[in-house]
């Protein structure tokens, strides 16, 4: 709770306008998704900027398994709702 | 920057959260230096995030190549299918970020005084250390394999002319040539890289020298991707490769590269072309500054990745003991983030939060024939553990559409970890 507290206090003030510098820690957990998900033009789609509900909605798919994956069905199995929403909140808030 | 960090801090303090902003860190104030050892996959990433998180961090990274080669789709090249240039990487964007690259090696660290000597007899002073130099080979661990046998029976497990080498080798061979490999026991680095190189090996020789055969010598009973990989070989590859195990004598006692021939318990097998992946242990300047052990890897703290023997010196990579996490430049760039936040959480005066990690690695069978592993990590007992019921391997059962896809999806990751690492 106390990170999303923070998280959204930062999106209220334009994180989205942030360039690459950080004024706050990403969530826990936050930092390995740009491993695959990249701001490039590639395969796996970017997820930065996006509504935060929806990647939580995409991800609870993932996870029950509703909505095919390779490789995201395994890793969401890895994460509790508590954890995924300041995620969410603060990947929604980057570039 | 500053603008709008600035107005974020605001926000913070004058806001109703201002206990909460005086309760974090204030990366913006901590002007420390950190000196980070490596610009692979874990040192690179880890300069570059503690610059993002931390800008008026002086940051600086050793280096002594000026181009770093990336062992991830180097099995695609010893294939024939990929240029050794798509896995070739500057670092002009590192420095560009405002980060110092130093293209010097480390010589030694005097963890007392807090200093790193370079390759040129100059000295640096820093707060905070971070290893990442990756692996090295233990010559000592096999009779017969030293500095002039990699000429001869190359390892090329650390990527660039290696590779090559071995590649010009199986160009050179006969059609009809035998190609053994031998595999060491666990840890290594890349877990599941062997049996992929022993699939894209079969690869050339199915299209090029089809009567050739390839032998895989284990120091283990079981691996990585194991029924994976095995069904891609009956597949794909029927009666090319041949895999002996631990049990089966598959454990490689010496080498004789006057010869290329593998001494096993039960035998010996020569080879036209050898290619020996040897014994490893971190990069020897983890062991010159008191941070390998006995084992020759790095006991961490798993929140932090401060060595457990030497403070204030933080390891990641392959370097490290990551627990469940294997040696892979997924698991060293994720480290290397979660290791990145706990450095500019303790310049700061703060306590950091316990990481959660992920780690994914694709294996090719074929260029359009991947499939992967993931798991997803965090600290307990002291370690970092697998989170239970997530993770695994690809299903065994999927179809070659599924396996084509994960192969887009492996260049894909390729292609955004290496732009994230450099640029
Ligand atoms: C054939 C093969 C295939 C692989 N495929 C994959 C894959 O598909 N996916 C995956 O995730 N991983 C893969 N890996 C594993 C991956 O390459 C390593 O896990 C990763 O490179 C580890 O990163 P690192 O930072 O620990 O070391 P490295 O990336 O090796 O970087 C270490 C750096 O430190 C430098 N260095 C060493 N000593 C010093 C010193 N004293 N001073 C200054 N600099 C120094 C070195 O020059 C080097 O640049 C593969 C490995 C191999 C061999």
């Amino acid at each position: 709770m106390k990170f999303l507290s923070m998280v959204l206090l930062i999106a209220a003030v334009g994180a989205s306008a942030a360039p690459a510098c950080a004024a706050s820690l990403p969530p826990t957990g936050a930092a390995s998704c740009s491993g695959c998900h990249g701001a490039s033009a590639a395969a796996v789609p970017r997820i930065t900027g996006r509504d935060a509900g929806e990647i939580l909605t995409l991800i609870a798919a993932f996870r029950d398994g509703s909505r095919p994956a390779t490789v995201m069905g395994r890793i969401a199995k890895g994460y509790s709702d508590d954890e995924l929403r300041p995620i969410a909140a603060w990947l929604a808030g980057q570039k | 920057m500053s603008r709008r960090y600035r107005t974020t801090r605001r926000a913070f303090v004058g806001g109703a959260a201002a206990s909460l902003a005086l309760a974090r860190p204030s990366f913006a104030q901590a002007s420390a230096n950190v000196v980070v050892i490596g610009g692979g996959f874990g040192g690179a990433s880890c300069a570059r995030a503690l610059k993002w998180l931390a800008p008026k961090l002086q940051v600086t990274l050793l280096e002594p190549n000026k181009t770093f080669t990336a062992c991830p789709f180097s099995n695609d090249v010893i294939g024939g299918f990929r240029a050794i240039e798509a896995q070739r990487f500057g670092y002009d964007k590192i420095a560009a970020a405002g980060i110092t690259v130093a293209a010097q090696a480390a010589t030694g660290v005097d963890v007392q005084g807090r200093t790193v000597t370079l390759a040129d007899g100059s000295s640096l002073r820093y707060d905070r250390l971070v290893l990442s130099p990756g692996i090295d080979l233990r010559f000592d661990a096999l009779p017969g394999y030293d500095e002039a046998a990699v000429e001869v029976m190359p390892h090329a497990w650390k990527a660039g002319e290696q590779t090559l080498l071995l590649r010009r080798q199986l160009e050179a061979m006969d059609d009809g040539g035998l190609v053994v490999m031998s595999v060491p026991a666990n840890p290594y680095r890349c877990p599941p890289g062997p049996y992929e190189r022993a699939c894209l090996i079969a690869y050339y020789l199915k299209a090029k020298k089809p009567r050739s055969k390839l032998i895989v010598l284990d120091a283990k009973d079981a691996f990585s991707k194991q029924r994976l990989f095995q069904n891609a070989w009956t597949e794909l590859y029927p009666g090319m490769i041949e895999w002996v195990s631990l049990s089966q004598g598959g454990k490689v006692t010496s080498v004789d590269p006057s010869t290329k021939t593998f001494v096993t318990e039960f035998g010996k097998h020569t080879a036209q072309v050898a290619n020996v992946i040897p014994p490893q242990k971190a990069g020897r300047i983890a062991a010159l500054a008191g941070a390998a052990d006995a084992s020759g890897w790095c006991a961490i703290d798993p929140v932090t990745f401060e060595s457990k023997t030497a403070p204030n010196v933080h390891v990641i990579g392959d370097a490290c003991i990551a627990g469940g996490m294997p040696k892979s430049a997924f698991s060293a760039n994720a480290q290397a983030k979660a290791c990145a936040a706990a450095v500019a959480t303790l310049l700061a005066g703060g306590a950091p939060a316990a990481p959660k990690l992920i780690n994914t690695c694709y294996s090719l069978a074929a260029p359009d024939y991947g499939f992967s592993v993931a798991g997803v990590y965090q600290p307990k007992n002291g370690l970092l553990a697998d989170v239970e019921g997530a993770g695994g391997t690809s299903p065994v059962d999927a179809p070659r559409e599924f396996r084509a896809r994960e192969a887009v999806y492996a260049q894909s990751w390729f292609d955004t970890i290496t732009a994230e690492v450099f640029g």
